[in-house]
Protein backbone atom coordinates (compact mmCIF):
# COMPACT_ATOMS: atom_id res chain seq x y z
CA UNK A 1 0.00 0.00 0.00
CA UNK A 2 1.31 3.65 -1.26
CA UNK A 3 1.14 5.55 2.25
CA UNK A 4 2.43 8.34 0.76
CA UNK A 5 -0.19 8.39 -1.81
CA UNK A 6 -2.85 7.84 1.00
CA UNK A 7 -1.01 11.17 3.36
CA UNK A 8 -0.51 13.47 -0.12
CA UNK A 9 -4.72 12.57 -0.86
CA UNK A 10 -5.85 13.16 2.80
CA UNK A 11 -4.08 16.08 2.86
CA UNK A 12 -5.31 17.53 0.38
CA UNK A 13 -9.10 17.29 1.27
CA UNK A 14 -8.17 18.79 4.03
CA UNK A 15 -6.96 21.29 2.78
CA UNK A 16 -10.19 21.73 0.23
CA UNK A 17 -12.48 21.30 3.41
CA UNK A 18 -10.80 24.60 4.70
CA UNK A 19 -10.96 26.37 1.67
CA UNK A 20 -14.32 25.74 1.07
CA UNK A 21 -15.58 25.71 4.76
CA UNK A 22 -15.51 29.73 5.19
CA UNK A 23 -18.76 29.16 2.56
CA UNK A 24 -20.36 26.70 4.73
CA UNK A 25 -20.09 28.98 7.41
CA UNK A 26 -21.40 31.63 5.47
CA UNK A 27 -24.31 30.36 4.47
CA UNK A 28 -24.60 28.24 7.61
CA UNK A 29 -25.04 31.39 9.58
CA UNK A 30 -27.54 33.00 6.32
CA UNK A 31 -29.57 29.85 7.25
CA UNK A 32 -29.68 29.75 11.12
CA UNK A 33 -30.56 33.79 10.84
CA UNK A 34 -33.40 33.15 8.02
CA UNK A 35 -34.72 29.99 10.15
CA UNK A 36 -35.03 32.01 13.25
CA UNK A 37 -36.85 35.08 11.75
CA UNK A 38 -38.98 33.33 8.84
CA UNK A 39 -42.22 32.59 10.37
CA UNK A 40 -42.71 36.25 12.19
CA UNK A 41 -41.20 38.16 8.81
CA UNK A 42 -43.40 36.37 5.92
CA UNK A 43 -46.89 35.90 8.52
CA UNK A 44 -46.91 39.01 10.42
CA UNK A 45 -44.15 41.58 9.64
CA UNK A 46 -45.46 44.70 8.30
CA UNK A 47 -42.46 45.62 6.05
CA UNK A 48 -44.32 49.13 5.21
CA UNK A 49 -44.53 49.56 8.72
CA UNK A 50 -41.04 48.19 9.26
CA UNK A 51 -39.21 50.59 6.76
CA UNK A 52 -41.26 53.37 7.10
CA UNK A 53 -42.27 53.84 11.05
CA UNK A 54 -39.99 55.20 13.85
CA UNK A 55 -42.12 53.40 16.77
CA UNK A 56 -39.89 50.75 17.73
CA UNK A 57 -41.98 49.23 20.72
CA UNK A 58 -41.40 45.82 20.44
CA UNK A 59 -42.82 45.59 24.31
CA UNK A 60 -45.73 47.88 23.94
CA UNK A 61 -49.15 46.38 23.54
CA UNK A 62 -50.19 46.12 20.82
CA UNK A 63 -46.30 46.37 19.86
CA UNK A 64 -44.92 48.18 16.73
CA UNK A 65 -41.96 47.17 14.85
CA UNK A 66 -41.19 50.60 12.83
CA UNK A 67 -37.58 49.75 12.34
CA UNK A 68 -36.43 53.63 10.42
CA UNK A 69 -35.14 55.48 13.20
CA UNK A 70 -32.73 52.43 13.85
CA UNK A 71 -31.62 52.51 10.03
CA UNK A 72 -30.90 56.09 10.28
CA UNK A 73 -28.75 55.46 13.21
CA UNK A 74 -26.51 52.93 11.70
CA UNK A 75 -26.26 55.31 8.31
CA UNK A 76 -25.88 58.22 10.58
CA UNK A 77 -23.47 56.78 12.87
CA UNK A 78 -21.76 55.51 9.66
CA UNK A 79 -21.62 58.43 7.60
CA UNK A 80 -20.11 60.12 10.53
CA UNK A 81 -17.09 57.80 11.15
CA UNK A 82 -16.09 57.43 7.40
CA UNK A 83 -16.23 61.58 6.82
CA UNK A 84 -14.11 61.02 9.76
CA UNK A 85 -11.99 57.70 8.89
CA UNK A 86 -11.60 58.12 5.13
CA UNK A 87 -9.03 61.39 5.19
CA UNK A 88 -7.88 60.85 8.47
CA UNK A 89 -6.90 56.75 7.62
CA UNK A 90 -5.64 57.29 3.86
CA UNK A 91 -3.68 60.44 5.32
CA UNK A 92 -2.36 58.64 7.62
CA UNK A 93 -1.60 55.36 5.40
CA UNK A 94 0.00 57.79 2.66
CA UNK A 95 2.64 59.59 5.56
CA UNK A 96 3.58 56.28 6.83
CA UNK A 97 4.34 54.68 3.35
CA UNK A 98 5.75 57.56 1.84
CA UNK A 99 6.60 60.96 3.58
CA UNK A 100 7.84 58.79 6.81
CA UNK A 101 11.72 57.94 7.85
CA UNK A 102 11.72 54.16 8.57
CA UNK A 103 12.46 54.50 12.46
CA UNK A 104 9.54 57.08 13.01
CA UNK A 105 7.30 54.52 10.37
CA UNK A 106 7.85 51.57 12.93
CA UNK A 107 6.61 53.35 16.03
CA UNK A 108 3.71 54.81 14.27
CA UNK A 109 2.47 50.95 12.93
CA UNK A 110 3.16 49.46 16.18
CA UNK A 111 1.13 52.15 17.62
CA UNK A 112 -1.78 51.94 15.19
CA UNK A 113 -1.96 48.38 15.49
CA UNK A 114 -2.62 49.00 19.12
CA UNK A 115 -5.36 51.18 18.04
CA UNK A 116 -6.92 48.14 16.43
CA UNK A 117 -6.26 45.94 19.87
CA UNK A 118 -8.35 48.31 21.85
CA UNK A 119 -11.74 45.82 22.69
CA UNK A 120 -14.78 47.63 21.99
CA UNK A 121 -16.11 47.77 25.60
CA UNK A 122 -13.60 50.31 26.38
CA UNK A 123 -14.16 52.19 22.81
CA UNK A 124 -17.66 52.37 24.44
CA UNK A 125 -15.94 53.65 27.79
CA UNK A 126 -14.30 56.02 26.58
CA UNK A 127 -17.24 57.39 24.25
CA UNK A 128 -19.49 57.76 27.75
CA UNK A 129 -16.59 59.74 29.55
CA UNK A 130 -14.16 61.17 28.38
CA UNK A 131 -15.66 62.08 24.53
CA UNK A 132 -19.11 62.83 26.16
CA UNK A 133 -17.79 65.65 28.33
CA UNK A 134 -15.93 66.56 25.03
CA UNK A 135 -18.91 66.81 22.72
CA UNK A 136 -20.71 68.33 25.39
CA UNK A 137 -17.62 71.40 25.85
CA UNK A 138 -17.65 71.96 22.37
CA UNK A 139 -21.12 71.48 20.78
CA UNK A 140 -23.21 72.76 24.22
CA UNK A 141 -25.58 69.75 23.77
CA UNK A 142 -27.34 68.60 27.04
CA UNK A 143 -26.31 65.30 26.15
CA UNK A 144 -23.15 63.76 25.05
CA UNK A 145 -23.55 60.66 24.37
CA UNK A 146 -25.07 60.95 20.36
CA UNK A 147 -24.42 60.01 17.06
CA UNK A 148 -21.83 62.09 16.86
CA UNK A 149 -19.69 61.00 19.41
CA UNK A 150 -20.49 57.01 18.13
CA UNK A 151 -19.10 58.47 14.81
CA UNK A 152 -15.80 59.76 16.58
CA UNK A 153 -15.03 56.59 17.73
CA UNK A 154 -16.08 54.04 15.86
CA UNK A 155 -13.55 56.48 13.22
CA UNK A 156 -10.99 56.04 15.41
CA UNK A 157 -11.98 52.13 15.07
CA UNK A 158 -11.59 52.27 11.64
CA UNK A 159 -8.46 53.85 11.47
CA UNK A 160 -6.15 51.48 11.85
CA UNK A 161 -8.12 49.06 8.94
CA UNK A 162 -8.19 51.98 7.09
CA UNK A 163 -4.23 52.44 7.63
CA UNK A 164 -3.23 48.97 7.25
CA UNK A 165 -4.61 48.11 4.24
CA UNK A 166 -4.31 51.36 2.70
CA UNK A 167 -0.37 51.16 3.44
CA UNK A 168 0.24 47.67 2.00
CA UNK A 169 -1.91 49.00 -1.16
CA UNK A 170 0.52 52.37 -1.37
CA UNK A 171 3.79 50.03 -0.76
CA UNK A 172 2.83 47.16 -3.20
CA UNK A 173 2.99 50.01 -6.04
CA UNK A 174 6.33 49.46 -7.96
CA UNK A 175 8.80 52.21 -6.81
CA UNK A 176 9.54 52.53 -10.79
CA UNK A 177 6.39 54.67 -10.93
CA UNK A 178 7.61 56.88 -8.09
CA UNK A 179 10.98 57.49 -9.44
CA UNK A 180 9.50 57.73 -13.21
CA UNK A 181 7.63 60.51 -12.21
CA UNK A 182 10.01 62.21 -9.85
CA UNK A 183 11.93 62.18 -12.80
CA UNK A 184 9.36 64.34 -14.93
CA UNK A 185 9.74 66.35 -11.80
CA UNK A 186 6.84 66.16 -9.87
CA UNK A 187 6.95 67.12 -6.33
CA UNK A 188 5.92 64.47 -3.79
CA UNK A 189 2.67 65.11 -3.30
CA UNK A 190 1.73 65.13 -7.27
CA UNK A 191 3.49 61.45 -7.14
CA UNK A 192 0.72 60.66 -4.36
CA UNK A 193 -2.14 61.79 -6.16
CA UNK A 194 -1.41 61.06 -9.63
CA UNK A 195 0.33 57.69 -9.70
CA UNK A 196 0.28 56.65 -6.66
CA UNK A 197 -3.73 57.01 -5.66
CA UNK A 198 -4.47 55.71 -9.85
CA UNK A 199 -2.24 52.82 -8.92
CA UNK A 200 -3.24 51.78 -5.82
CA UNK A 201 -7.19 52.65 -6.26
CA UNK A 202 -8.10 49.19 -5.45
CA UNK A 203 -6.58 48.27 -2.70
CA UNK A 204 -7.31 51.66 -1.28
CA UNK A 205 -10.74 51.49 -2.06
CA UNK A 206 -11.03 47.73 0.13
CA UNK A 207 -9.33 49.63 2.65
CA UNK A 208 -12.23 51.92 2.54
CA UNK A 209 -15.13 49.56 2.27
CA UNK A 210 -13.37 47.29 5.34
CA UNK A 211 -13.49 50.37 7.45
CA UNK A 212 -16.99 50.66 6.44
CA UNK A 213 -17.89 47.07 7.14
CA UNK A 214 -16.33 47.93 10.46
CA UNK A 215 -18.68 50.77 11.21
CA UNK A 216 -21.45 49.51 10.13
CA UNK A 217 -21.13 46.13 12.37
CA UNK A 218 -19.73 47.69 15.19
CA UNK A 219 -21.99 46.94 18.32
CA UNK A 220 -20.78 47.08 21.90
CA UNK A 221 -19.45 50.87 21.37
CA UNK A 222 -22.07 52.12 19.59
CA UNK A 223 -24.75 50.92 21.95
CA UNK A 224 -22.45 52.35 24.83
CA UNK A 225 -21.72 56.01 23.11
CA UNK A 226 -24.68 56.57 20.81
CA UNK A 227 -27.43 57.46 23.83
CA UNK A 228 -29.47 54.81 22.53
CA UNK A 229 -32.60 56.58 22.06
CA UNK A 230 -34.85 55.93 18.86
CA UNK A 231 -34.87 58.96 17.22
CA UNK A 232 -34.76 60.13 13.32
CA UNK A 233 -31.27 61.32 12.88
CA UNK A 234 -32.07 62.31 9.21
CA UNK A 235 -35.58 64.98 8.64
CA UNK A 236 -36.87 67.48 6.50
CA UNK A 237 -35.36 70.44 8.05
CA UNK A 238 -32.15 71.75 7.46
CA UNK A 239 -29.52 70.40 7.58
CA UNK A 240 -31.35 67.05 7.44
CA UNK A 241 -28.84 65.14 9.03
CA UNK A 242 -28.36 65.76 12.87
CA UNK A 243 -25.28 64.38 14.27
CA UNK A 244 -26.12 66.22 17.98
CA UNK A 245 -29.50 63.70 18.06
CA UNK A 246 -28.96 60.43 20.30
CA UNK A 247 -29.91 57.79 18.21
CA UNK A 248 -29.95 54.11 17.98
CA UNK A 249 -28.09 51.51 15.72
CA UNK A 250 -29.75 48.25 14.15
CA UNK A 251 -26.64 46.31 15.77
CA UNK A 252 -27.04 47.81 18.86
CA UNK A 253 -30.78 46.84 19.27
CA UNK A 254 -30.19 43.89 18.98
CA UNK A 255 -27.64 43.54 21.50
CA UNK A 256 -29.22 45.17 23.95
CA UNK A 257 -32.91 43.58 23.86
CA UNK A 258 -32.36 39.95 22.53
CA UNK A 259 -31.61 39.24 25.92
CA UNK A 260 -34.54 40.10 26.95
CA UNK A 261 -37.20 38.00 24.96
CA UNK A 262 -38.27 35.01 25.00
CA UNK A 263 -37.35 32.04 22.24
CA UNK A 264 -39.84 31.70 19.82
CA UNK A 265 -41.83 34.89 20.23
CA UNK A 266 -42.36 37.72 17.73
CA UNK A 267 -39.77 40.37 19.19
CA UNK A 268 -37.24 37.76 19.42
CA UNK A 269 -37.93 36.71 15.54
CA UNK A 270 -37.99 40.43 14.53
CA UNK A 271 -34.37 41.08 15.76
CA UNK A 272 -33.70 38.22 13.74
CA UNK A 273 -35.39 39.77 10.86
CA UNK A 274 -33.03 42.42 11.58
CA UNK A 275 -30.25 40.48 11.82
CA UNK A 276 -30.92 39.35 8.20
CA UNK A 277 -31.27 43.53 7.23
CA UNK A 278 -27.31 43.91 8.35
CA UNK A 279 -26.58 40.85 6.78
CA UNK A 280 -27.74 42.22 3.18
CA UNK A 281 -25.96 45.85 3.75
CA UNK A 282 -22.90 44.14 3.99
CA UNK A 283 -23.55 41.44 1.36
CA UNK A 284 -24.65 44.91 -0.74
CA UNK A 285 -21.52 46.90 0.53
CA UNK A 286 -19.28 44.40 -0.62
CA UNK A 287 -20.56 43.10 -3.55
CA UNK A 288 -20.65 46.67 -4.75
CA UNK A 289 -17.18 46.82 -3.71
CA UNK A 290 -16.25 43.90 -6.07
CA UNK A 291 -18.29 45.17 -8.50
CA UNK A 292 -16.28 48.32 -8.71
CA UNK A 293 -13.04 46.48 -8.44
CA UNK A 294 -13.77 44.48 -11.63
CA UNK A 295 -14.81 47.30 -13.09
CA UNK A 296 -11.80 49.52 -12.68
CA UNK A 297 -9.80 46.36 -13.57
CA UNK A 298 -10.97 46.38 -17.23
CA UNK A 299 -10.53 49.50 -18.07
CA UNK B 1 43.50 61.57 -15.82
CA UNK B 2 40.65 63.03 -18.30
CA UNK B 3 41.99 62.88 -21.92
CA UNK B 4 40.16 65.71 -23.94
CA UNK B 5 37.97 65.16 -27.23
CA UNK B 6 40.08 65.65 -30.30
CA UNK B 7 39.19 67.53 -32.75
CA UNK B 8 38.09 65.18 -35.70
CA UNK B 9 35.95 66.77 -37.83
CA UNK B 10 35.02 70.33 -38.42
CA UNK B 11 32.03 70.29 -37.06
CA UNK B 12 32.96 70.19 -33.78
CA UNK B 13 30.55 72.42 -30.39
CA UNK B 14 32.54 74.17 -28.40
CA UNK B 15 30.08 74.17 -25.65
CA UNK B 16 29.32 72.10 -22.97
CA UNK B 17 25.70 71.13 -21.67
CA UNK B 18 27.15 69.27 -18.49
CA UNK B 19 30.44 69.47 -16.82
CA UNK B 20 31.11 67.60 -13.36
CA UNK B 21 34.04 69.56 -11.27
CA UNK B 22 35.87 67.23 -8.24
CA UNK B 23 32.44 65.02 -8.22
CA UNK B 24 32.66 62.27 -5.42
CA UNK B 25 29.97 60.79 -4.23
CA UNK B 26 29.26 58.19 -1.36
CA UNK B 27 26.42 55.61 -0.20
CA UNK B 28 26.30 55.14 2.79
CA UNK B 29 30.45 54.24 3.56
CA UNK B 30 31.17 52.93 0.09
CA UNK B 31 32.33 55.93 -2.33
CA UNK B 32 30.71 55.39 -6.06
CA UNK B 33 32.16 58.14 -7.77
CA UNK B 34 36.10 59.23 -7.21
CA UNK B 35 36.58 63.27 -8.07
CA UNK B 36 34.94 62.83 -11.27
CA UNK B 37 35.50 65.67 -13.80
CA UNK B 38 34.35 65.15 -16.77
CA UNK B 39 32.39 68.03 -19.49
CA UNK B 40 30.09 66.50 -22.21
CA UNK B 41 29.38 68.35 -25.20
CA UNK B 42 26.55 69.57 -26.13
CA UNK B 43 23.88 68.17 -28.75
CA UNK B 44 25.69 65.25 -29.23
CA UNK B 45 25.41 61.57 -27.58
CA UNK B 46 28.03 60.71 -25.36
CA UNK B 47 27.73 57.46 -23.95
CA UNK B 48 28.75 56.61 -20.87
CA UNK B 49 30.59 52.27 -20.59
CA UNK B 50 32.44 50.47 -18.31
CA UNK B 51 32.20 47.17 -16.02
CA UNK B 52 29.20 46.65 -13.87
CA UNK B 53 29.40 48.79 -10.51
CA UNK B 54 31.90 51.50 -11.79
CA UNK B 55 29.88 54.15 -11.27
CA UNK B 56 28.36 54.61 -14.77
CA UNK B 57 25.01 54.99 -13.53
CA UNK B 58 25.49 56.71 -10.60
CA UNK B 59 26.94 59.42 -12.39
CA UNK B 60 23.83 59.34 -15.04
CA UNK B 61 21.45 59.61 -11.85
CA UNK B 62 23.46 62.67 -10.07
CA UNK B 63 22.77 65.06 -13.42
CA UNK B 64 19.43 64.96 -12.53
CA UNK B 65 19.92 64.77 -8.94
CA UNK B 66 17.40 61.54 -8.65
CA UNK B 67 19.95 59.91 -7.23
CA UNK B 68 19.06 62.22 -3.66
CA UNK B 69 15.61 59.35 -3.65
CA UNK B 70 17.79 56.95 -1.75
CA UNK B 71 18.55 58.84 1.75
CA UNK B 72 22.05 57.86 2.70
CA UNK B 73 23.58 59.70 -0.29
CA UNK B 74 26.66 62.30 -0.65
CA UNK B 75 27.55 64.52 -2.45
CA UNK B 76 30.76 66.70 -2.77
CA UNK B 77 32.12 68.34 -5.42
CA UNK B 78 30.11 70.48 -8.47
CA UNK B 79 27.71 69.88 -11.52
CA UNK B 80 27.06 72.30 -14.09
CA UNK B 81 24.18 71.35 -16.23
CA UNK B 82 23.55 74.39 -19.03
CA UNK B 83 25.79 76.59 -16.91
CA UNK B 84 24.23 76.40 -13.64
CA UNK B 85 25.59 74.49 -10.78
CA UNK B 86 22.53 72.35 -10.05
CA UNK B 87 23.60 72.27 -6.15
CA UNK B 88 22.95 76.17 -5.66
CA UNK B 89 20.30 77.04 -3.45
CA UNK B 90 18.60 78.45 -5.82
CA UNK B 91 18.22 75.38 -8.31
CA UNK B 92 14.30 73.99 -8.25
CA UNK B 93 14.48 70.46 -8.65
CA UNK B 94 11.34 70.52 -10.62
CA UNK B 95 12.24 72.53 -13.23
CA UNK B 96 15.77 70.96 -13.39
CA UNK B 97 13.91 67.64 -14.11
CA UNK B 98 11.94 69.62 -17.00
CA UNK B 99 15.29 70.42 -18.64
CA UNK B 100 17.19 67.11 -17.83
CA UNK B 101 14.51 64.57 -18.66
CA UNK B 102 15.31 60.79 -18.19
CA UNK B 103 14.85 57.11 -19.61
CA UNK B 104 15.20 54.03 -17.21
CA UNK B 105 16.62 50.92 -17.56
CA UNK B 106 12.87 49.03 -17.19
CA UNK B 107 10.15 50.99 -19.01
CA UNK B 108 8.39 52.17 -16.67
CA UNK B 109 5.35 54.25 -17.83
CA UNK B 110 2.86 55.05 -15.07
CA UNK B 111 0.04 53.32 -14.61
CA UNK B 112 -2.51 55.90 -16.30
CA UNK B 113 -3.95 55.86 -19.90
CA UNK B 114 -1.11 56.57 -22.98
CA UNK B 115 -2.30 60.16 -23.30
CA UNK B 116 -2.51 60.89 -19.61
CA UNK B 117 1.03 59.53 -19.52
CA UNK B 118 1.98 62.25 -22.41
CA UNK B 119 0.52 64.65 -20.94
CA UNK B 120 1.77 63.90 -17.40
CA UNK B 121 4.73 66.09 -17.30
CA UNK B 122 2.77 69.68 -18.89
CA UNK B 123 -0.14 69.04 -16.74
CA UNK B 124 3.37 69.53 -13.83
CA UNK B 125 5.26 72.41 -14.97
CA UNK B 126 1.85 74.40 -16.93
CA UNK B 127 -1.00 76.13 -15.25
CA UNK B 128 -4.20 73.86 -15.56
CA UNK B 129 -5.73 77.52 -17.17
CA UNK B 130 -3.21 76.75 -19.99
CA UNK B 131 -4.00 73.67 -20.96
CA UNK B 132 -7.23 73.39 -23.09
CA UNK B 133 -8.00 70.48 -24.34
CA UNK B 134 -6.46 71.28 -27.96
CA UNK B 135 -3.11 72.16 -26.76
CA UNK B 136 -2.79 68.89 -24.88
CA UNK B 137 -4.03 66.85 -28.04
CA UNK B 138 -1.44 68.01 -30.02
CA UNK B 139 1.03 67.43 -27.61
CA UNK B 140 0.14 64.17 -27.83
CA UNK B 141 -0.03 63.62 -31.29
CA UNK B 142 2.93 65.64 -32.08
CA UNK B 143 4.88 63.65 -29.33
CA UNK B 144 4.10 60.57 -30.46
CA UNK B 145 4.61 61.05 -34.21
CA UNK B 146 7.93 61.96 -33.29
CA UNK B 147 8.91 58.49 -31.37
CA UNK B 148 6.92 56.82 -34.10
CA UNK B 149 4.06 55.41 -32.18
CA UNK B 150 1.39 57.28 -33.04
CA UNK B 151 0.37 55.04 -35.75
CA UNK B 152 0.56 51.83 -33.38
CA UNK B 153 -1.26 54.04 -30.46
CA UNK B 154 -3.61 56.35 -31.82
CA UNK B 155 -6.83 54.53 -31.58
CA UNK B 156 -5.88 54.13 -27.87
CA UNK B 157 -4.85 56.71 -26.68
CA UNK B 158 -7.77 55.90 -23.33
CA UNK B 159 -6.06 52.56 -22.48
CA UNK B 160 -3.54 52.13 -19.68
CA UNK B 161 -0.03 52.55 -20.97
CA UNK B 162 1.08 49.29 -19.07
CA UNK B 163 -0.84 47.18 -21.62
CA UNK B 164 1.62 48.09 -24.10
CA UNK B 165 4.49 46.50 -25.43
CA UNK B 166 8.12 46.68 -23.78
CA UNK B 167 9.27 48.40 -26.66
CA UNK B 168 6.52 50.59 -26.98
CA UNK B 169 6.09 51.47 -22.81
CA UNK B 170 9.66 52.88 -24.19
CA UNK B 171 9.02 54.61 -26.92
CA UNK B 172 6.16 56.06 -24.87
CA UNK B 173 8.87 57.08 -21.86
CA UNK B 174 10.63 58.94 -24.62
CA UNK B 175 7.53 60.48 -26.07
CA UNK B 176 6.57 62.08 -22.70
CA UNK B 177 9.65 64.06 -22.10
CA UNK B 178 9.05 66.03 -25.73
CA UNK B 179 6.39 67.92 -24.47
CA UNK B 180 8.71 69.38 -21.94
CA UNK B 181 11.38 70.15 -24.32
CA UNK B 182 14.47 69.16 -22.24
CA UNK B 183 17.69 70.37 -23.51
CA UNK B 184 19.67 67.48 -21.64
CA UNK B 185 18.24 63.89 -22.12
CA UNK B 186 19.92 60.44 -19.95
CA UNK B 187 19.27 57.21 -21.26
CA UNK B 188 20.36 54.47 -18.27
CA UNK B 189 20.56 51.43 -20.04
CA UNK B 190 17.25 52.16 -22.25
CA UNK B 191 17.37 48.55 -24.32
CA UNK B 192 18.24 46.41 -22.12
CA UNK B 193 15.07 44.71 -21.08
CA UNK B 194 14.12 44.64 -24.86
CA UNK B 195 14.87 42.90 -27.91
CA UNK B 196 16.86 43.17 -31.00
CA UNK B 197 14.22 44.96 -32.96
CA UNK B 198 13.22 46.69 -30.26
CA UNK B 199 16.89 47.86 -29.64
CA UNK B 200 17.23 48.85 -33.33
CA UNK B 201 14.03 51.21 -33.11
CA UNK B 202 15.12 52.90 -30.05
CA UNK B 203 18.56 53.64 -31.53
CA UNK B 204 16.90 54.89 -34.41
CA UNK B 205 15.48 56.96 -32.32
CA UNK B 206 18.16 58.09 -30.44
CA UNK B 207 20.02 59.19 -33.52
CA UNK B 208 16.82 61.63 -34.86
CA UNK B 209 16.43 63.23 -31.04
CA UNK B 210 19.98 63.66 -30.68
CA UNK B 211 20.15 66.16 -33.40
CA UNK B 212 17.78 68.19 -30.59
CA UNK B 213 19.37 67.46 -27.18
CA UNK B 214 22.31 66.64 -25.85
CA UNK B 215 21.92 63.26 -24.62
CA UNK B 216 23.66 60.95 -22.20
CA UNK B 217 23.46 56.90 -22.58
CA UNK B 218 24.55 54.47 -20.23
CA UNK B 219 25.22 51.17 -21.75
CA UNK B 220 26.78 47.74 -21.04
CA UNK B 221 26.32 46.73 -24.86
CA UNK B 222 29.73 48.06 -26.26
CA UNK B 223 28.35 47.35 -29.70
CA UNK B 224 25.48 49.65 -28.88
CA UNK B 225 27.68 52.17 -27.95
CA UNK B 226 30.07 52.46 -30.72
CA UNK B 227 26.93 52.48 -33.24
CA UNK B 228 24.51 55.23 -31.67
CA UNK B 229 27.22 57.66 -29.93
CA UNK B 230 29.82 60.53 -30.71
CA UNK B 231 31.83 60.53 -27.79
CA UNK B 232 32.11 57.68 -25.53
CA UNK B 233 33.30 57.89 -21.97
CA UNK B 234 35.25 54.80 -20.55
CA UNK B 235 34.60 54.26 -16.58
CA UNK B 236 36.49 52.40 -14.05
CA UNK B 237 36.24 51.89 -10.21
CA UNK B 238 34.34 55.45 -9.43
CA UNK B 239 36.97 57.27 -11.58
CA UNK B 240 36.78 58.87 -15.30
CA UNK B 241 39.22 56.65 -17.27
CA UNK B 242 39.18 57.39 -21.00
CA UNK B 243 36.90 60.34 -22.55
CA UNK B 244 37.15 60.94 -26.09
CA UNK B 245 35.12 60.23 -29.49
CA UNK B 246 33.66 57.15 -29.88
CA UNK B 247 36.14 56.05 -32.66
CA UNK B 248 39.01 57.38 -31.08
CA UNK B 249 38.21 55.23 -27.90
CA UNK B 250 37.39 52.44 -29.58
CA UNK B 251 40.12 52.50 -32.26
CA UNK B 252 42.81 53.75 -30.55
CA UNK B 253 41.93 54.07 -27.10
CA UNK B 254 45.40 55.80 -25.04
CA UNK B 255 44.84 53.64 -22.09
CA UNK B 256 45.69 50.05 -21.71
CA UNK B 257 42.26 49.26 -19.61
CA UNK B 258 39.98 50.85 -21.67
CA UNK B 259 42.22 48.57 -24.84
CA UNK B 260 41.32 45.74 -22.34
CA UNK B 261 37.70 46.36 -21.86
CA UNK B 262 36.31 47.66 -25.11
CA UNK B 263 38.24 44.14 -27.08
CA UNK B 264 36.25 42.58 -24.45
CA UNK B 265 39.02 41.04 -22.28
CA UNK B 266 37.09 41.67 -19.24
CA UNK B 267 33.73 43.54 -18.07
Amino acid sequence: MNWRRIGESAMESLIRLCGVSAVLFVFGILIFVFREGQDFMFNRLDFGEFFTQIAWRPTAEPPTYGALALISGTVGVTLVAMALAIPFGLGTAVFLSEFCSWRWKEALKITIELLAAIPSVVWGFIGITLMNELVIYITHVPVGVNVLNAGIILALMSVPIIVSIGEDALKAVPDGYREAAEALGATRWEVVYKVLFPAAKNGLLAAVLLGVGRAVGETMAVLMATGHSIRLIFDGQAPFFHPLYPGRTLTATIAAELGETSKGSDHYQVLFVIGLLLFVITFVINFSADLIVRGIRKE
Amino acid sequence: MMAMPQETSGAVQETYSIETHNLSLWYGDFQALHAVSVRIRSGLITSLIGPSGCGKTTLLRCLNRVNERYGNVTTTGDIRVLGKNIYDEDVSLVELRRCVGMVFQRPNPLPISIYENVVFGLRIHTPAAQLSRSVLDEAVETSLKEVLLWDAVKDKLKKRATGLQLEQQQKLCIARLMPLKPQVVLMDEPCSALDARGTEAIEDLMSILGKRFTIVIVTHNMAQARRASEECIYMYMGKIVEHGTTLDVFLRPRNKETENYVEGRYG
